[in-house]
């Protein structure tokens, strides 16, 4: 991965004639993607959203994937600027038992949800692979699929974590900017950066049906963050081509510890980042979750995004209480499930709650992919 | 510069030796096409004899002798021509062909694919002749080969790339050089490959049924350098999607 900074020359160096070329191509090279990102191609937003509403289209018909996270536990031992989980904010913690989780868990399968998303702050020691083996073994039988987004683990424990009915993993990379991932990363294992930037490639190659990455919008120049995420992706998508992958685009939220963005992303930029990356991968998972607005998640459908969050509570326990703080931030769109899935129909689109099933999963040995 | 296997190569344009009038007219045609790596059927040579029909014309040392297992039936057949043909000095090199079938001479995907694992667990190169199938494609690279060399359309048919869609995806898929093999009847067939963004071509009956090879090599060369520079320059726009559109229409939900 180059160095930041270096990225710039190709989104920043571009002609305003370059973007139609670009937008006319079949394939993408990932210089085409920079022209994408340029400020001259915000002019041609229109024309971007037409596009990537096509191939969304024509790769994904007329559905959206729903999904919902549970969240396990608030303990952390990282001190992340931007999050409410952070080690240093005086929030109240807690951490699931399997039974709590499993009674979270079946609230949200009572509401429709087949897709789970297991969420959770970086506390190894209170909730390691055991806590969540166990927690899978539990849930696989009421689950289509069951996926994390936890700390980062080695190779052999995905592999574990895979047998044990898991089926894919999230790990946000945050950002692609080496000073300002060293700037906003004050302790704690996740200030390693390059083991963070490897962990995909391990999900992978442990058999994982599915990786997430994803950049958290609101920590460095968006433009470059879309670039170098390309770049992941398509350095995944050569290497581990049996796994499928998505891209999340998660805007910074308000958060406990009152972080501000130190710049701000607003929400054409978000969407023509999410149109750039499907012009460039027309195979791509895109994920727009609960922390946008109703409106704009309304806007978006059919035009790039292919999975929606709905019914999200960010604090663990707050399924079954809700109302209690200990939320990692404040969600933006506060519909239920059902009417997240009303305004996908009412747009003619299919909300999908299960796309998967876990006998698929019974078939697998944990297969080994070659890097 | 095309890279195989760590090997630098300056031609783009790989050149098969069958079928040609003479010896001498195959040599003359393939100094005229500026190819650097030619193709060799082991069947065909005794690699030891230098007075050998082939050999003895071609000079080893200006050319990469890509040895080639056309004939072999399945992988245990292409697997001992290999062993054959390195114990004889034919070197690490090989181009992989297992073709079962005798009429269509269509490449077995399941053979080829086990001879690869073998052969490049035993140190070879391998270049495996294939159809033109993205996800064998996936799975030769991760076996390890060397490049994947998919076919245009069957062997000798001067058809042009026929399975164009497939070749696309596999080139968009590669992370070792495409070779787009067999059914290249014209230099625009060998452009139109390199316009797509494939790192070679090998060509062989085109060339060696031509009334006069020898300018055929040369517009086979020069249509492999307008392509690639072609590709390298960019080829503009074919589809009309995503024109200018209506202005803001359907963005009025951005804030
Ligand atoms: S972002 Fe993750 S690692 Fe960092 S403080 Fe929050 S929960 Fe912990």
């Amino acid at each position: 991965m180059p160095e930041f900074a270096e990225l710039s020359e190709c989104v920043y160096g571009c002609d305003p004639a370059g973007v139609d070329e670009v937008l006319h191509k079949e394939r993408l090279s990932l210089e085409d993607l920079g022209v994408l990102l340029s400020p001259e191609a915000g002019e041609r937003l229109p024309a971007m959203a037409e596009r990537s509403a096509g191939i969304t289209a024509a790769r994904f018909g007329r559905t959206i994937q729903i999904y919902a996270p549970l969240y396990l536990s608030s303990f952390c031992g990282n001190r992340c600027l931007y999050c409410g989980f952070s080690a240093e904010n005086k929030i109240e913690r807690r951490v699931l038992s399997l039974e709590e989780a499993e009674q979270e868990a079946l609230i949200l399968a009572g509401r429709g949800i087949d897709h789970l998303l297991l969420v959770a702050g970086e506390a190894p020691a209170r909730m390691g692979v055991e806590y969540l083996a166990n927690l899978a073994e539990r849930l696989r039988g009421s689950f289509a699929s069951l996926s994390i987004e936890v700390q980062p683990l080695s190779e052999d424990e995905y592999r574990r974590l895979f047998l044990a009915g898991i089926t894919s993993v999230a790990v946000y990379q945050e950002t692609y900017d080496r000073k300002v991932y060293e700037k906003v990363h004050l302790s704690g294992p996740k200030s390693d950066m390059a083991y963070r930037l490897a962990t995909p490639a391990r999900v992978a190659g442990a058999g994982m049906r599915e990786v997430g990455i994803g950049a958290l919008l609101g920590l460095a120049d968006w433009r470059l963050e879309g670039l170098a995420l390309g770049m992941h992706l398509a350095w995944l998508r050569h290497r581990f081509w049996r796994t499928a992958l998505t891209v999340s685009f998660p805007r910074m939220r308000p958060a406990a510890g009152g972080f501000a963005p130190m710049v701000n992303v607003g929400e054409r930029e978000l969407a023509q980042l999410i149109f750039a990356l499907r012009i460039f991968d027309p195979d791509v998972g895109l994920v727009l979750s609960t922390r946008e607005e109703a409106r704009l998640r309304d806007g978006m459908i059919g035009l790039g995004p292919t999975r929606y969050s709905a019914g999200s509570c960010t604090a663990p326990g707050g399924y079954s209480e809700p109302g209690r703080d200990g939320e990692q931030f404040a969600i933006g769109d506060l519909r239920t499930i059902d009417e997240v899935c009303s305004a996908i129909r009412e747009r003619d689109f299919d909300p999908v709650l299960k796309d998967w099933d876990p006998v698929f999963q019974q078939m697998q040995g944990g297969e080994k992919v070659a890097a | 510069m095309l890279t195989i296997a760590g090997q630098e190569i300056r031609s783009r344009l790989l050149i098969g030796t069958g079928k040609f009038s003479s010896p001498r007219v195959m040599a003359e045609a393939i100094a005229a096409s500026g190819s650097q790596m030619v193709t060799v059927a082991l069947r065909r040579v005794d690699l030891n004899d230098p007075g050998d029909d082939i050999m003895s014309v071609l000079d080893r040392e200006k050319y990469m002798f890509l040895p080639n297992t056309s004939g072999a039936r399945d992988a245990v057949e292409a697997i001992r021509l290999a062993r054959m043909a390195r114990a004889s000095g034919g070197g690490e090199w090989l181009k992989l062909e297992v073709t079962p079938d005798p009429r269509t001479l269509l490449p077995d995907p399941v053979e080829t694919l086990k001879a690869t694992e073998v052969l490049v667990a035993e140190g070879f190169k391998v270049l495996p002749y294939m159809n033109a199938d993205p996800i064998l494609a996936l799975k030769l690279q991760d076996a390890g080969a060397a490049a994947v060399m998919p076919l245009g359309s069957p062997i000798g048919t001067n058809q042009g790339i026929l399975t164009r869609f497939q070749v696309a995806i596999i080139i968009d898929q590669a992370r070792v050089p495409v070779i787009v093999d067999a059914g290249l009847g014209a230099p625009s067939h060998a452009a139109e490959a390199m316009e797509m963004g494939a790192d070679a071509v090998l060509v062989n009956t085109a060339v060696a049924v031509a009334v006069d090879p020898v300018r055929m090599a040369r517009a086979f060369a020069l249509a492999v350098e307008a392509g690639r520079e072609a590709f390298e320059a960019g080829l503009g726009r074919r589809r009309g999607e995503a024109e200018a559109s209506s202005p803001e229409s359907g963005l009025g939900f951005l804030k």
